[in-house]
């Protein structure tokens, strides 16, 4: 554990635009849960999905409840949409476009994420 | 093109409707609003509530977020001085400018103070804003008596909200009878007696002439009659002004007695510019209620956008509760038609007054009057609106015989145009529409249509409506859990039961499809946790659990958490509370007595949970389950060991039983209390199991229930030993456990349940299906699996290292913002937490 903790610090500081950075290990995201990682100053949910064996990233800002707390919902799918429940309000976010299922007008920034070398990577573009 | 520029002055309920109405047609405005308070809209009809506990957010309707979000831009404390209708420019008080392609006026109105001497001294007050609110509840700590100056609709509520502080409060009203525009003589006189048998006196035909020092109290109030009153505080509440002085500084057209005039389209008499709600002046008249304003609020918009539709005044029908008093006036309430006639019911016993005032032929209604019951008002409503012939016996509409009958005839009859929630302009035709699309209940209906959301006064017609177009569609109801399984809860725990099911990925291959969601997966968590009793953080339950569980915390607004340790019983020794206190203090969490007789401290970020429960369990602590559909807690009066009155030791008792039932995960919450007499003080019969004590031992009622539906628990069984009660409590739980649907509290479940208590009897008691020795042995399996989740979870290091905000770094969340207040802190609302921009 601690070498993963020291590669984080390493990769930590200021990643250029377009690069992949690591946020953990594979194996620290538990089957069908999430987690927040902080990747340039934004809060990014990051979720692993067993059933499918997809990881998917999107914002962690509920914008419906006003906290940031969505990589502590729920997930599940809707008319075969992947999507996460907000832990506050229910209210459903897609995991593939970001798109707030109840609400229309409410739509999250979603990241390219990958699992690579067994640790969970997202991409900065910002 | 460029986007139109719209300026709306004035950002109270109607000005607040206007924007959204305005951007529900289209994103071509760039809006920008100023109000001279220091938020943005709230609901005034509701301020009332205000002393019963509702906070300024509570009764907010526009939020900075959802402005920002949308494009609106807002400035408060500032207002606005200057119109250039040449040059379409505003300007505030603080200077700042804004340009208009149209402006809006929505200015309201003030408070009207009579002319008084002596009325602009301390602690005369008048009662509209929340500021306004803030100065009575100040100057009521240094008040005895208060006096309430007007004694209609809005004098009214103000008399209500001193009461509430505790004054002995007077109504001093000029005309000969209370509420003189709504009600008739005999219809006022009834609501004086009812508000007097109250507590409220009430003085009418005087005409205060000052306000002078008092003997007794601070003020004494002298009458054009020669009679006088003393008090500490006054309150005007004699009608209301319209907000016209920006106008009428700049030349627009206003009415001789104030009021902006406007057209069927809401403008005034300057190019580019409206006034809508009570500012406005139509045909000569000021529209002193929401529902106008809303109107002209949707008019205007309309108008802007380039849409048809007009403003050719409004219903100014009203139902309320006053003091506690139902209150209803429709159309020519005194029966001022040429020709009117009446039909009057009186019922001096249950103090109920009802008239009707029908057309010279006896064929419409005009009007009518309710005092004490307003349950026809929907329906008469609807009558009047609609312009509906009578039914052969009008009388029957206001007579107390089956009043069902009338109520279901009256929504079938209605035509489909007929508007049944004024706010929103929902029409019955809207309700039946979203009815046949699915809305199968209130919540639905409300989300989909808006109807009821705004003053909540066709809630019960509204629900007329959807229940019988659902009767009138043959609507099924579907009991499938949710789209992933096609079985209810109960038949899935028979599944999980009788194929001995330990994971959810298990019972979701054989009888489920896809991949979950927020509804399956807590519920077949609790059947897995009811049944097998693992601990619920595993690899193969973690991703189940719902908001709470999965941290083990009850997740607060702000994403924070609270953090409940059990005290069984409600026993607590001074180390333990000491300990606790230490917590609380060190994490400055928020703390505060629950009514279940232990201590929540609320506040706790993720990452600071391990260590305070770190701290708990040292200090002797375990988890109290808050967080759980599991039992809470068993809540106990102190019982034989000390009261004079105590039959049998509650304590012990209550502590024995929490301790059996810990951790029980069950359909819903459990609560459970135990009394030690008959006096009941744990108000054991609200809860789902309870105890009385009796002097040959222990009154056992079942599925009560406290909260939003409150039941008295049934009494199930009488003078058990001890053995006997826990015997009963085991299979009764296991047998809820069993067959409840998600998330129903027992007192539904004995309601739903076939044959009810009777046939509960004879399960629990009498065995008639069998099935008591597997339900007790399903209970011991789980009594000795029970395990502290905390403790389990801080022995744990990969499960630790959940509880943090981010997996990869120590940082904390930056959006938490907190404020002092009565000495602990607790989260900044929106508005504290973000500061007005300046928009210019």
């Amino acid at each position: 554990m601690s070498e993963a903790v020291m590669r984080q610090r390493r990769q930590q500081p200021a990643p250029a635009r377009d690069q992949w950075v690591s946020v953990c290990r594979a194996a620290d995201l538990a089957p069908d849960t999430g987690v927040c990682a902080l990747v340039n100053g934004e809060q990014v949910a990051i979720f692993n999905e067993s059933r499918s064996r997809s990881v998917y990233a999107i914002s962690n800002y509920d914008p419906i409840g006003g906290a940031n707390v969505l990589s502590r919902g729920i997930l599940g799918s809707i008319d075969d949409e992947v999507v996460v429940a907000s832990p506050l309000y229910k209210q459903h976010f897609s995991l593939l476009t970001g798109a707030c299922l109840e609400q229309a007008e409410h739509r999250l920034k979603i990241y390219p994420v990958r699992i690579h070398d067994g640790e969970i990577q997202v991409q900065t573009v910002f | 093109m460029s986007k139109q520029r719209i300026v709306v002055v004035g950002n109270g309920m109607v000005g607040h409707r206007f924007i959204e109405t305005l951007l529900q047609s289209g994103d071509g405005y760039d809006i920008t609003t100023f109000s001279e308070e220091p938020r943005l809209a709230y609901d005034r009809v509701q301020l009332s509530t205000y002393f019963a506990g509702s906070t300024a957010a509570d009764l907010a309707l526009a939020d900075t977020d959802t402005y920002r979000n949308s494009g609106v831009n807002y400035v408060l404390d500032d207002k606005v001085e200057q119109i250039d209708v040449q040059a379409r420019v505003v300007t505030t008080t603080a200077g700042r400018r804004a340009t208009y392609d149209k402006l809006v006026l929505a200015t309201g109105s003030s408070p009207f103070v009579p002319p008084i001497a002596g009325a602009d001294r301390p602690h005369c007050l008048v009662y509209r804003t929340i500021e306004d609110l803030e100065a009575i509840t100040a100057s009521a700590r240094d008040s005895a008596v208060g006096v309430v100056v007007g004694g209609g609709l809005l004098g009214l509520e103000a008399a209500n909200a001193l009461k509430e502080l505790g004054l002995k409060t007077h109504v001093v009203e000029f005309a000969p009878r209370l509420m003189a525009v709504q009600l008739d003589a005999d219809g006022g006189e009834l609501l004086r007696r009812k508000i007097e048998a109250l507590g409220v006196e009430v003085h009418t035909e005087k005409n205060t002439r000052a306000i002078v020092a008092g003997d007794r109290h601070r003020y004494r109030m002298n009458f054009a009659d020669g009679s006088h009153l003393e008090t500490d505080m006054v309150l005007f509440s004699a009608g209301i002004r319209p907000r016209d002085e920006l106008a009428r500084r700049h030349g627009l057209a206003v009415g001789e007695r104030g009021g902006i005039v406007i057209d069927n389209y809401c403008r005034t008499s300057a190019d580019a510019v409206y006034a809508i709600g009570e500012c406005a002046l139509w045909d000569g008249r000021i529209f002193g209620l929401v529902a106008p304003g809303y109107q002209m609020a949707k008019v205007a918009a309309a108008h802007i956008a380039g849409a048809d539709a007009s403003f050719t005044g409004a219903d100014m029908s009203t139902k309320l509760k006053l003091l506690g008093v139902d209150v209803a006036s429709i159309g020519d309430a005194r029966a001022q038609t040429p020709g009117a006639k009446s039909y009057t019911y009186i019922d001096e016993v249950e103090q109920l007054y009802k008239r009707l005032i029908v057309s010279a032929d006896g064929s419409r209604l005009l009007g009518a009057v309710l005092v004490g019951d307003v349950e026809a008002y929907g329906n008469l409503l609807q009558l009047k609106l609609n312009d509906m012939a009578l039914p052969d016996n009008p009388e029957g509409l206001i007579l107390p015989v089956s009043p069902g009958a009338v109520a279901a005839e009256g929504v079938d009859a209605l035509p489909a145009t007929a508007q049944i929630c004024s706010c929103f302009d929902v029409s019955k035709g809207d309700i039946c529409g979203a009815v046949q699309n699915g809305c199968a209940d209130m919540g639905a209906l409300k989300a989909q249509t808006s109807a009821s959301t705004g003053c909540g006064g066709c809630a019960a017609l509204a629900k007329q409506v959807m229940d019988s177009e659902l009767a009138s569609l043959g609507v099924a109801v579907n009991n499938h859990l949710c789209e992933h399984f096609a079985y209810s809860r109960r038949e899935l725990a028979d599944i999980v039961r009788v194929k001995k099911l330990a994971t959810f990925g298990q019972l979701l291959d054989q009888c489920g499809s896809g991949l979950g969601c927020d509804i399956c997966k807590p519920a077949v968590a609790s059947i897995l946790a009811s049944y097998e009793n693992e601990y619920v953080l595993t690899d193969d339950h973690i991703g189940l659990q719902d908001t709470n569980d999965i941290f083990l915390a009850n997740m607060q607004k702000d994403g924070t958490y609270s953090v409940v340790p059990r005290v069984p019983g409600g026993e607590i020794t001074p180390q333990k509370l000491i300990a606790l206190g230490q917590v609380a203090d060190e994490y400055k969490l928020y703390t505060k007595i629950t009514g279940a007789q232990r201590v929540d401290l609320f506040g706790a970020q993720l990452h600071e949970l391990p260590a305070i429960w770190g701290k708990l369990i040292d200090a002797g602590f375990e988890t109290g389950h808050a967080y759980g559909k599991a039992l809470r807690t068993v809540k106990s009066c102190v019982g034989s060991t000390w009261c004079r009155y105590g039959v049998q030791d509650s304590v012990a008792m209550a502590i024995a039983l929490e301790n059996r039932y810990k951790g029980l995960r069950s359909p819903h919450k459990l609560k459970m209390a135990v009394s030690g007499c008959t006096r009941e003080c744990a108000e054991a019969q609200s809860k789902d199991v309870g105890v009385i004590a009796t002097e040959r031992g222990w009154n056992l009622y079942v599925c009560g229930n406290g909260g939003m539906r409150p039941r008295h628990g049934d009494l199930f069984a009488i003078d058990l030993d001890d053995e006997t009660l826990v015997r009963y409590i085991d299979r009764l739980l296991m047998f809820y456990v069993r067959t409840a649907d998600r998330l129903q509290r027992t007192s539904v479940w004995l309601e739903k349940l076939e044959g009810g208590l009777e046939y509960l009897r004879e399960v629990v008691i009498a065995d008639t299906l069998g099935i008591c020795e597997e339900l007790e042995a399903e209970m011991t399996k789980v009594v000795g699996t029970y395990q502290c989740e905390w403790k389990t979870t801080l022995g744990n290091p990969r499960k630790l290292k959940r509880f943090s905000h981010f997996i990869n770094s120590g940082a904390t969340d930056d959006k938490l913002a907190y404020v002092q207040e009565r000495g602990q802190r607790r989260p900044a609302d929106r508005e504290e937490s973000i500061k007005t921009i300046n928009v210019l």
